[in-house]
């Protein structure tokens, strides 16, 4: 179960707002998910190791060279904003 | 074995073409008529062009109009290839199917394409799916749902939809698609085509728009199992700019077995109980009779962890989701909204860029991993993947191949679960524990239940692909299955 309050705490981590319809609609839906998958509890698992990459794969290392990078302006084009040299926000504190 | 001897070999001289167009033929098969001079790749090329463009069926979001070159003496002889709109494609379109990168044109191409391109199977089109790959049914696309050619009121299943439409309906020869929990077995089924999930790792993720890392892998979707053979082939790779790529140990051979003498097949009663439609049911079991008949064995093997599969997938999935989708905050790419401060321009961005299963998705991953639930979720559902992957690894010294219905239904109608999600997450429930497992596994059509393709899945251990291609090709040849296209 996930209650109005988790959903709008949840949605400002995400950086996503939701309007008053999608909040309604996205308790209702989670909590029907959660529920689903809620029932992992029940399973014992101790002693298991959780799975962190599925195929076994040794340190994949390179040699440090540099490299050349997308050039700046390649890396700007398609910014919905930018004065040539970086990307441009508003100001953290507007 | 050169390839062209290789060709000969499994489909001998098919003779002239006076009276066959491109279309009618597999990509295999075109290969062998442009070598032989009996087609030329412009021609092939052609056909298709005017095929993409007549589409119907909303299966492509972009068409090429340039004929590409292809070096005369390419392996894949210039058949053109459907690319499904994940992939980025430098200069081309690459959206994910979302609107929070509509017009989004990368300045590279991810490596699976650009080894295709290589090997002369050049793009014609990008193709609709669901958006960022979240979805059974591609009805999650930002530009509209894609029909499926066998009936134009059903899905075509998810999410590389617009891929198994296409390849279904004669739109292209073949196409590439991803799979994180069974996006191209799913729609290949629902298609009635072939789609070909390969191990993890073996396919490049470069370029692929990440959807859930641990997961994702591209494959092949194609008219049948030797089509899906060779672009494996010139998919599987180690690629430096994915250090997860393991490239494949062997080359993949082009499947030749007629005969399954010898091979023990496995069936789990955990994916094969009470949810399989009558129909389904059917014709998994004729399948059943039907290895056995070419001299395979059948016999019942446990997956005691799988039915809890789908409870994993959904937490795994949507928590690596949720942090690989943080990337979309309207400042380097893509769609921008806000009124003027740095936090509305985040928010109202993703508000705005996103569809509701991506949102719903990304709420759930951001709540799996949140403080206080990260143990009760994400730890738990880590463990539950590593039981399910023991699960198949003991079932695989017992048996060669582990063999299920691909879905537990046919196509359902369109609209029918768009308001219940966990209804379309079960559709998942028999793809998705391969896909924990990281092994490979493929679907080909089994034949029909009131006129809709019902698809069998194979599955088999971590880099037998080979073994793997070569039962689904006797057990192909023996169903003799007629695809959309032929039927009319």
């Amino acid at each position: 179960m996930i209650d109005r309050e988790q959903v709008l705490h949840v949605a400002r981590l995400a950086r996503l707002r939701l309007t008053e319809d999608e909040i309604e609609r996205m308790t209702g839906e989670l909590s029907t998910v959660l529920d689903h998958i809620e029932k992992i509890g029940e399973l014992d698992l101790d002693g298991v190791e959780p799975t962190s990459h599925v195929v076994e794969l040794e340190n994949v290392l390179r040699p440090d060279e540099p490299r050349p990078s997308l050039p700046r302006e390649v890396a700007l084009a398609e910014a919905p904003d930018s004065d040539g040299v970086g990307f441009r926000v508003p100001s953290p504190g507007a | 074995m050169s390839e062209a001897t290789g060709f000969e070999a499994v489909f001998g001289d098919r003779g002239d073409t006076d009276d066959a167009r491109p279309v009618d033929h597999t990509a295999a098969e075109l290969i062998d008529h442009v070598r032989a001079g009996r087609l030329s790749a412009a021609e092939i090329w052609d056909d298709y062009q005017r095929l993409a463009g007549a589409d119907t069926l909303n299966a492509y979001l972009w068409r090429a109009d340039e004929a590409p070159e292809v070096a005369a003496n390419a392996p894949l002889a210039g058949v053109p290839l459907a690319v499904k709109d994940l992939f980025c494609t430098e200069g081309v379109p690459s959206a994910a199917a979302s609107k929070i990168l509509e017009g989004y044109r990368p300045p590279y191409t991810a490596t699976a394409v650009e080894r295709l391109r290589e090997a002369g199977a050049p793009m014609l089109g990008k193709t609709n799916m669901d958006e960022f790959a979240m979805g059974s049914s591609n009805e999650n696309s930002a530009f509209g749902p894609v029909k499926n050619p066998w009936d134009e009121s059903r899905v075509p299943g998810g999410s590389s939809g617009g891929s198994a439409a296409a390849v279904a309906a004669g739109l292209a020869p073949w196409a590439i698609g991803t799979d994180t929990g069974g996006s191209i077995r799913q729609p290949a089924a629902l298609c009635g085509i072939v789609g070909l999930k390969p191990t993890y790792g073996t396919v490049s993720r470069y370029g692929m728009i990440a959807f859930a890392s641990s997961l994702d892998q591209a494959g092949p979707l194609t008219r049948d199992v030797t089509d899906a053979a060779l672009l494996l082939r010139h998919m599987v790779g180690r690629d430096p700019c994915d250090s997860t790529s393991t490239g494949h140990p062997e080359e993949i051979a082009l499947p030749s077995a007629e005969r399954l003498d010898g091979v023990r097949f496995g069936v789990p009663p955990e994916l094969t109980g009470d949810g399989l439609e009558p129909g389904v049911r059917e014709v998994f079991e004729a399948t059943l009779k039907r290895i056995e008949e070419l001299g395979g064995s059948v016999q019942e093997v446990g997956l005691p962890h799988s039915g809890h599969a789908i409870s994993a997938y959904y937490v795994i999935a949507p928590a690596e989701a949720s942090a690989n989708l943080a990337r979309f905050d309207g400042v380097r790419y893509g769609h921008r909204a806000g009124n003027g401060d740095l936090l509305s321009l985040y928010e109202q961005t993703r508000e705005e860029g996103f569809g509701p299963e991506v949102k719903r998705r990304i709420m759930l991953g951001t709540y799996a991993l949140s403080s206080g639930y990260y143990d009760a979720y994400y730890g738990r559902a880590q463990k539950v993947r590593t039981t399910i992957a023991a699960d198949f690894r003991s079932a695989f010294e017992s048996v060669d191949v582990i063999v299920t219905p691909t879905s537990p239904t046919v196509a359902f109608a369109l609209g029918e679960r768009v308001d219940d999600p966990l209804a379309m997450y079960l559709s998942d429930v028999l793809t998705v524990p391969m896909s924990l497992a990281g092994i490979p596994a493929i679907s080909i059509p089994g034949g029909l239940s009131d006129g809709l393709p019902v698809g069998i899945q194979l599955a088999s251990p971590a880099f037998s692909e080979n073994r793997l291609l070569d039962a689904a090709h006797a057990l192909e040849r023996a169903i003799d299955f007629k695809g959309a296209r032929s039927r009319g």
